[in-house]
């Protein structure tokens, strides 16, 4: 008798702790959704001004003047998505080498030397990319590699005319090409692990079959590991998009629509870490504010997308190809 | 609502700054603002520390954010290089006053001209700008400088990316010496420039302008000189072209009439004399003329008192000039006559 009445106390309890841990969980959960909330309603809430005087042709307008408070976001949000389009451009096939040789071709003994240096490139701060960018590479850029672009790219019909201008050193293309070099560690490391999980079997068969390297990892890796490649891409994107320090260094920070990307530019991150400190009256700020806003919003659709892609190709999974 | 939101963030950041700043001592004062007169006020804080025991945290976190803490009212004072018009000071209860005088100067990076050898006038200054001068050896800069040697290289401009009391008084001079300037751009502390990029801070627009070559910026005066910048002389508008150096500045500031000007609101860009540099301008401190907490009120005024009467050679070290005594006087006749007590009593004695 006592022995069951301690048992039911027993269970009581771990009733009750079960029930504690299982909210305290669901709070952490919401929590988090409530916080995503929040940060949506303020930056609304922040943007409103600036919805009220605009509208609409916020997103499509050049303007970007604090004098006569005429603003307009066509110029970041192009140079945020034409960097990062570089930078993927760069980075995709970069990594994807990268990953083939740590996981296919590379002597064991140089695999983890390696791979541990590509993943110490993912730690270093931004802020040392950015420095490096402007007091390194720019000059570097500005004096061996755009001379000959000018000459060479930009005299070419139809595409010369994004790639001709004085040689700075800054501008979108070197701002593109360091966020490539930021974003590889991160495309590259995430490959180099899904292509690891490859089992062995599915590539021995293939060898054994007489296919070479290149048609094992085209034609059975890749095609197996296509959601992890897709979703370390997806990552390398989204550190791009909002990368700040790195690309207020070198982008030039210019409120200028040029073809070339040879020209300074803006993307949406560096103008806010620039001029947010110092936006006097309500509309400048609430412009900024939005500028955010909409940083959040094309984040959130490329994620959206990645998903979505991801899930169609689960849903063909399995099916002939 | 947006104004709210925005004072919440500033009173947080603020709190914060002062709470880590200022734990554990007494009579601290605190200042945020402007980053030009920084290394004069760090100084001046260092030498009334040493003397009184009191320490003055200033934050350089630039003009407008100077305005805006002082407007939260979570610093004892505010500075701004951008001085706040007699009607701004008015709404605002607040009341200010100069301390130190610098110069903006223009910085070039040209092979094969020496420091201080181009000679520009402030209309092809403002084209050079505007981005209608684009070669070096355009006829206009040609025709100022018959014996300097200067190749056809393609002009890049420099300017603030970020809002800045610097931007406010060069384009004030820009505006003044020309028209297309002020119906194009106009004068604030952030603009919509017509061409060239953009570095963030005195320091950003340093390294640019010595990075990139064929370029053209402006820096304070003391960033020019600390890094050994090639800066330019200009046509001031007594037609002479001057050299930007603490005797040009301070003629520049004897023709301002400080007496005569209702809150300190004096732009010293443009002034006349043959021998003033044409982008001078000075920095100033914002008070509240209603002082909630007399003891840090007067601890203020204690301090900016004492740098006036005995920091001009620190500030001298350090590239500033200095104000002149007859506008210091003038400055502590203000404080007796505007700052006051919440019963309406003066201050400053």
């Amino acid at each position: 008798m006592p022995t069951t009445f301690l048992r039911e106390a027993r269970l009581k309890r771990q009733a009750l702790f079960d029930l504690l841990f299982r909210n305290l969980t669901r709070v952490s959960a919401f929590g988090v959704l409530a916080l995503l909330a929040a940060i949506i309603g303020s930056l609304v809430m922040g943007s409103m001004p600036a919805i009220g005087a605009f509208g609409f042709g916020f997103l499509v307008s050049s303007d970007w003047d604090p004098v006569n408070d005429q603003f307009g976001a066509l110029i970041p949000i192009i140079g945020t998505l034409v960097t990062s389009g570089i930078a993927l451009f760069i980075a995709i096939p970069v990594s994807f080498g990268i990953a083939l040789f740590l996981t296919e071709l590379a002597p064991r003994i140089l695999r983890r030397p390696l791979g541990i240096a590509i993943e110490l490139l993912a730690g270093i701060p931004s802020i040392i990319y950015g420095m490096w960018g402007l007091f390194v590479f720019a000059p570097l850029f500005a004096d061996h590699f755009e001379p000959w672009i000018n000459d060479h790219v930009g005299t070419m019909p139809m595409i010369g005319q994004y790639f001709s201008g004085p040689p700075m050193g800054i501008g979108m293309l070197t701002a593109g090409i360091i966020l490539a070099i930021m974003v590889i560690p991160f495309i590259a490391s995430v490959m180099r692990d899904v292509f690891d999980v490859v089992p062995t079997l599915l590539k021995e068969s293939a060898y054994g079959l007489g296919a070479t390297t290149w048609e094992v990892m085209w034609n059975v890796v890749l095609p197996y590991t296509k959601v992890g490649v897709a979703g370390g891409i997806m990552l390398g994107l989204g550190r791009a998009l909002g990368e700040t320090m790195a690309v207020t260094f070198v982008i030039g920070n210019a409120h200028e629509l040029s073809k070339s990307l040879l020209m300074p530019g803006n993307s949406i991150s560096s103008a806010l870490a620039n001029e947010f400190n110092e936006a006097v009256g309500d509309l400048y700020t609430s412009s900024l504010i939005e500028l955010g806003l909409i940083l959040f919003f094309i984040t959130f659709v490329v994620l959206s997308i990645a998903r979505y892609m991801l899930f169609k190709l689960g849903q063909r999974e399995g099916k002939a190809s | 609502m947006n104004s709210k939101f925005k004072q919440l963030i500033i009173g947080i950041t603020a709190a914060t700054v002062v709470a880590f700043a200022g734990a554990g001592q007494a009579a601290n004062i605190t200042g945020a603002g402007a980053t030009f007169p920084y290394p004069v006020y760090a100084k001046w804080a260092e030498a009334y520390k040493s003397k009184t025991g009191v320490e003055m945290n200033y934050q350089s976190i630039g003009s407008g954010g100077g305005i805006k803490q002082i407007q939260a009212k979570t610093v004892d004072f505010g500075a701004t290089d951008a001085p706040m018009t007699p009607e701004e000071q008015e709404k605002n209860g607040l009341t200010q006053f100069p301390t130190v005088i610098g110069g903006v100067v223009p910085v070039v990076n040209l092979e094969g001209v020496q420091a201080g050898q181009l000679k520009l006038s402030g209309e092809v200054l403002a084209d050079i700008f505007l981005g209608k001068i684009t070669k070096w050896n355009d006829a206009r800069i040609v025709a100022d400088n018959k014996d300097v040697k200067l190749s056809d290289k393609t002009i890049t401009v420099v300017h603030r990316a970020d809002g800045s009391g610097t931007t406010f008084i060069f384009t004030t001079y820009l505006s003044q010496v020309s028209p297309d300037w002020k119906s194009g751009v106009g004068a604030d502390k952030a603009v919509s420039w017509k061409t060239g990029t953009g570095g963030k801070g005195n320091e950003g627009v340093a390294s640019y302008v010595q990075r990139i070559k064929g370029s053209i910026g402006y820096v304070e005066y003391a960033y020019a000189l600390q890094n050994k910048m090639n800066s330019v002389q200009l046509k001031n508008r007594a037609g002479q072209f001057v050299k930007p150096d603490e005797d040009s500045f301070k003629a520049a500031a004897a023709n301002a009439s400080w007496d005569k000007s209702k809150g300190f609101f004096e732009i010293l860009t443009n002034e006349p004399g043959k021998g003033s540099w044409p982008i001078t301008g000075a920095t100033f401190i914002l008070v509240y003329k209603t002082q909630d907490k007399v003891a840090t009120g007067q601890e203020v005024l204690k301090f900016f008192d004492w740098a006036f009467s005995n920091g001009s050679k620190m500030a001298s070290e350090l590239d500033y000039v200095p104000l002149p005594e007859n506008i210091q006087k003038l400055i502590r006749a203000s404080w007796k006559e505007l700052i006051k007590d919440a019963g309406g009593k003066t201050i400053w004695k």
